[in-house]
C-alpha cells in the first residue's frame, strides 16, 4: 500500500509542479558528445556576451540526440541536436512524421580522428590503412578462401612496424566514430591490399565484401571501447603495446602521455584536416528546428554566434580546443542567417 | 559431597584421565589455544587489510584533490581605456554591452606587458605580434578573464578611464605548471603553451605577479566548458543536490514514517501486510538503476516532467529512499517498549494519541538516523541521475529562483564529477578528484550528525 500511496503522492506533485512549467526561455541543446565541449564553449561565451540567458547543453549521443530533436515541436522538445554524423533519412522521416519538417543543418567544422600510443612504448608512428586492416580484420582471403586472421604482432601486418603483440582499442559500435573507422580505414585498407577484389573474385557480392572488410577480429587482439576516450587513454596508460583511436582535440590535449602516428605519411593536424590530406577525419554538426526560431529567444543568435568567424574560425576557441575549421565558414554563416532549411 | 562433580566431569567415558600437570597444557589444549590465536590473527589482518584500503583511498583522494583547492591567478593593473570599451564616451549601458569580451583581450595583454616592464622581465613575449583575434600571450590567461572584466565594467560603468588592480585567473597548463601536473617535457609536445610562456611564468612567480591562493570558485562556482577548466566550480552542482535533498526530505520523510506507523501499529497481521512487508525489504535491495529507469518512464515520459530536473531527481531518490527510511522506523517504533503504549492506553487514550503522544517522540532519535542515512545515500548515488539526464549536462546556469530550482535544468554533486572525470583535459581530472572530497564531506557531516542523534537522544530500555 505504501507504495501505491508514494506513486500517488509523487504523481501528484508531479502534476502540479508540470503545470507550473511555465515557457522557456532558455536555448535547449542535446546529442552528440564530440560536439558537447564545442557546443558548451559556444554557450558559455553566448551566456557572457548576450542578454540571453546560458544555452543548456546536454549530450547523450549523435542518436539519443535526434531522437529527442524528432520527438515534436514545442516547448517540451529541445531546439537544436548535435551530431558527429549528417542526420539519417529514417530519422528525417521520423521528423516529419511527429512535425519537425523544417530542419536547417548546420557543419561548423572537421573532427581528425587519430592513432596514438603510449608515449614510450614500442614506436608506433606511421600506419596506414592496409597495415591496420591487416592488423584487425577478423577474416582475410587467402588462395580463394577466407581465413581467420593469423596476424599476431604489427611485424605481421608490415615489417616495418614494431614486432610487439597486437592490441588495438577501438570506438565500440554505438559510437559514429566506428563508423568513420570502418570506412576511412578499414575499407580503405581492404581495397588497398587487394583483398576487397578477392572476395569479390570469389563469388561475393559488392555488400557482402564491404561488410566483410568491416569486421573487427573477436580474438581479444583488438578490444571496442564503450566508454570514451578517458577510457582508452587508461588502457594505453597500462598497456605499453596498445594503439588507441582518438579525436584529436583529445590527443592535443593530453600530449604528455600519447604520441600519434601517421597516416599513410600525413601527421594528423588541423591543417592536414582542413586541406583534406589527413584522410581519417569527419565532419560534425547541428541540426535547428526552424518552427523554435522567433518562439525561443536567443535560439537563431546562439546559431549566429556559433558558427561566426570569432568561435568557429580559425583562430576562434573551438580551433584551439581542437575543432578543425571549415574552409567554407562563409557559407556555412549565410545559411543560418537565411535559415535555408535541407532541401527534402 | 564436593568431590561428586569432579569425579563425575573427570571420569566421562569418552575422555582418557588426565596424567599431567595442569599448569603445562597438553597437546589439545595447545591446539585449540593456537586455533584461538589464529582466528584473531585473521581478524586484525581482515581489519588491517581494511585499514589499509581506507588508508590508500584516502591518500589518493587527497593528494590527487588537494590541488583543486587552490588556483593560479595574476594580479594586474587593468586599465579600462575609453576608446576600447566607450566609443561614444556617453556611458550609456546598452553601449557598452555592445562590446564583446573580444575586445577585452588587448587590455589583458597591454596590462602583462605592464607588468613585465615594470619587474624587467625579458622575454621574446614581449614583442608578440597579435595575428587575428589572438596572440601568443592570451595562452597565459583563462578564457573567463575576458568576461570577469566585462562583467566589471557592466556592473560599474564609472570604471571606464581608471586603471584598477584585478587578480585575472591563469589558464589552467599555467595553473598546471605551477602546480606541477605539467612538466616542461610534456609542454614541448603541447601546442597550448611553450617554453618561453614557462620562463616567463617562472619570472612572474619570482616577482609575484603570478600567485596561488584558495579557490573558492571551486566551491561555489558554476561548471565551466571544456576550454576553461581553470573557471570550473561545484556550487550549481551543489545547489542540484540541495533541491533533490529537500524533495526526498519533504516526499520520503512523511510517506515513510506514515506507512510504518500504519503497518506497525495499525494494520492488522493478514496475507495482504506479509506481502507488502515483504516487498518493503526486496525494493531496498533493488538496484538504483532500476529506479532510474522507472523514474524515465514514469516523471518524464508519461508524466512530461522535465529533463535534468532536480525534482524529478528528487522523486527518483525518494523512491530508492522510502524502503531503507520505512524500515528504520519500523525497527525504532518496534524497540519502544509495549509497556509505554499499555499505560497510554490504560489512562484513556486513543490508539492514536498513544502512538503520536508517546510511542512516536521516543522512536524519534532512530528514525531521524534511519532518515539522514538514506538521505547521505541518496545523496551519492550517481546511477539513477543518468537516466534522466542529469549526467552529460554542463551545470553553468545557476537557477533564477528559489522555486525555479526544482524545474532548472541541474546536475548534482557525483554527476558532475562523473562528468569532469570524463573531460579530455587532465585539469578537470584533478577537479574531478576536488569534488570527491567535498562531497566526502557532507557524506561524514551526515553520519557524523546521525551518530550524534542516535548518541544523545536514544533510550533503551
Amino acid at each position: 500500500m505504501s507504495f501505491a500511496k508514494l506513486t500517488a503522492s509523487a504523481l501528484a506533485i508531479a502534476a502540479v509542479s508540470a503545470t507550473a512549467a511555465a515557457a522557456r526561455d532558455n536555448v535547449q541543446v542535446a546529442g552528440s558528445s564530440t560536439v558537447l565541449p564545442y557546443a558548451s564553449i559556444v554557450a558559455e561565451a553566448f551566456g557572457e556576451n548576450f542578454d540571453f540567458p546560458t544555452p543548456v547543453v546536454e549530450s547523450g549521443g549523435s542518436s539519443a540526440g535526434l531522437k529527442r530533436f524528432c520527438e515534436g515541436v514545442g516547448e517540451t522538445s529541445i531546439d537544436i541536436a548535435n551530431a558527429s554524423r549528417p542526420i539519417k533519412d529514417k530519422e528525417i522521416e521520423t521528423c516529419k512524421a511527429n512535425g519537425v519538417s523544417d530542419i536547417i543543418e548546420v557543419r561548423i567544422g572537421y573532427d581528425g580522428i587519430v592513432f596514438a600510443s603510449q608515449l614510450n612504448g614500442p614506436a608506433f608512428t606511421a600506419f596506414t590503412p592496409s597495415d591496420l586492416f591487416k592488423a584487425l580484420a577478423a577474416e582475410l582471403p587467402v588462395d580463394g578462401k577466407m581465413v581467420a586472421n593469423t596476424a599476431s604482432t604489427w611485424a605481421d601486418a608490415n615489417p616495418e612496424l614494431p614486432a610487439v603483440d597486437i592490441a588495438a582499442f577501438i570506438p565500440g559500435t554505438k559510437h559514429g566514430t566506428r563508423e568513420v573507422f570502418e570506412e576511412k580505414v578499414l575499407i580503405e585498407g581492404c581495397k588497398a591490399t587487394g583483398a576487397l577484389e578477392a572476395m569479390v573474385g570469389m563469388g561475393m557480392d559488392e555488400k557482402d565484401a564491404e561488410k566483410a572488410c568491416k569486421a573487427v577480429r573477436t580474438d581479444g587482439k583488438s578490444v571496442d571501447i564503450d566508454g570514451d576516450y578517458t577510457e582508452t587513454l587508461a588502457r594505453i596508460d597500462t598497456n605499453p603495446n596498445g594503439v588507441g583511436v582518438f579525436g584529436l582535440a583529445f590527443y592535443e590535449n593530453n600530449t604528455d602521455k600519447l604520441k600519434v602516428a601517421t597516416m599513410s605519411g600525413i601527421a594528423p593536424s588541423t591543417e592536414t584536416i582542413a586541406s583534406g590530406e589527413y584522410p581519417v577525419s569527419r565532419p560534425l554538426f547541428f541540426y535547428i528546428k526552424k518552427a523554435h526560431i522567433g518562439v525561443i529567444p536567443g535560439l537563431k543568435e546562439f546559431a549566429e554566434f556559433f558558427v561566426s568567424d570569432e568561435m568557429a574560425g580559425p583562430d576562434g576557441p573551438l580551433a584551439a580546443y581542437g575543432l578543425v575549421s571549415d574552409p567554407e565558414l562563409a557559407a556555412t554563416q549565410a545559411k543560418v542567417a537565411n535559415e535555408e532549411t535541407m532541401s527534402n | 559431597m564436593t568431590d561428586v562433580p569432579f569425579t563425575d566431569a573427570s571420569s566421562g567415558p569418552a575422555r582418557p584421565a588426565r596424567t599431567g600437570s595442569l599448569l603445562e597444557a597438553d597437546a589439545r589444549t595447545r591446539r585449540r589455544n593456537a586455533a584461538e590465536a589464529r582466528f584473531r590473527l585473521y581478524g586484525i589482518a581482515a581489519v588491517g587489510v581494511g585499514l589499509f584500503f581506507l588508508a590508500a583511498l584516502l591518500y589518493a583522494i587527497f593528494s590527487n584533490g588537494i590541488g583543486a583547492f587552490q588556483q593560479t591567478g595574476y594580479t594586474l593593473q587593468v586599465e579600462f581605456r575609453e576608446d576600447v570599451l566607450d566609443k561614444t564616451g556617453n556611458r550609456d549601458l546598452e553601449d557598452i554591452k555592445s562590446v564583446k569580451t573580444f575586445a577585452y583581450s588587448p587590455l589583458l595583454r597591454a596590462a602583462m606587458l605592464r607588468e613585465i616592464e615594470t619587474h624587467g622581465i625579458d622575454t621574446p613575449l614581449a614583442d608578440a605580434k597579435v595575428t587575428g583575434f589572438s596572440s601568443p600571450l592570451d595562452k597565459l590567461f583563462s578564457d573567463g578573464a575576458r568576461s570577469t572584466l566585462r562583467d566589471m565594467v557592466l556592473a560599474d560603468p564609472s570604471l571606464i578611464g581608471q586603471t584598477v588592480a584585478v587578480r585575472i585567473l591563469a589558464s589552467s597548463r599555467v595553473d598546471g605548471y605551477l602546480k606541477g601536473r605539467v612538466s616542461r617535457e610534456s609542454i614541448e609536445r603541447d601546442k597550448n603553451l611553450d617554453a618561453v610562456h614557462l620562463d616567463l611564468i617562472d619570472k612572474l612567480r619570482d616577482a609575484g605577479v603570478a600567485t596561488k591562493g584558495f579557490n573558492l570558485a571551486f566551491i561555489t562556482g558554476p561548471d565551466a566548458s571544456d576550454a576553461r577548466p581553470e573557471q570550473a566550480g561545484l556550487g550549481v552542482a551543489m545547489l542540484g543536490s540541495l533541491y533533490m535533498m529537500i524533495v526526498v526530505l519533504l516526499l520520503s520523510l512523511p510517506i515513510g514514517v506514515a506507512a510504518s506507523i500504519y503497518l506497525e501499529e495499525f494494520a492488522p497481521q493478514n496475507r495482504f501486510t506479509d506481502i507488502i512487508e515483504v516487498n518493503i525489504s526486496n525494493l531496498a535491495a533493488v538496484p538504483s538503476i532500476v529506479f532510474g529507469i522507472l523514474g524515465l518512464a514514469v516523471f518524464i515520459q508519461f508524466v512530461h516532467l522535465p529533463q535534468s530536473a532536480p525534482l524529478v531527481g528528487g522523486l527518483v531518490l525518494s523512491l530508492m529512499t522510502l524502503p531503507t527510511i520505512i524500515i528504520s522506523t519500523r525497527a525504532s517504533l518496534k524497540a519502544v517498549p509495549p509497556s509505554i503504549r499499555d499505560a497510554a492506553l490504560g489512562v484513556g487514550a486513543s490508539k492514536m494519541q498513544a502512538v503520536f503522544h508517546h510511542v512516536l517522540p521516543l522512536a524519534m532519535p532512530g528514525i531521524l538516523t534511519g532518515t539522514i542515512i538514506g538521505l547521505a545515500q541518496a545523496l551519492g548515488e550517481t546511477a539513477p541521475l543518468l537516466l534522466i539526464g542529469m549526467v552529460g549536462f554542463i551545470a553553468s546556469n545557476y537557477p533564477d529562483g528559489a522555486i525555479s530550482g526544482f524545474l532548472a535544468p541541474n546536475s548534482a554533486m557525483p554527476a558532475q564529477i562523473y562528468e569532469w572525470a570524463k573531460r579530455a583535459d587532465p585539469a578537470f581530472y584533478e577537479r574531478a578528484w576536488g569534488g570527491i572530497i567535498i562531497l566526502l564531506l557532507f557524506l561524514m557531516t551526515m553520519n557524523i550528525i546521525a551518530i550524534i542523534l542516535r548518541r544523545r537522544f536514544e533510550r533503551r530500555w
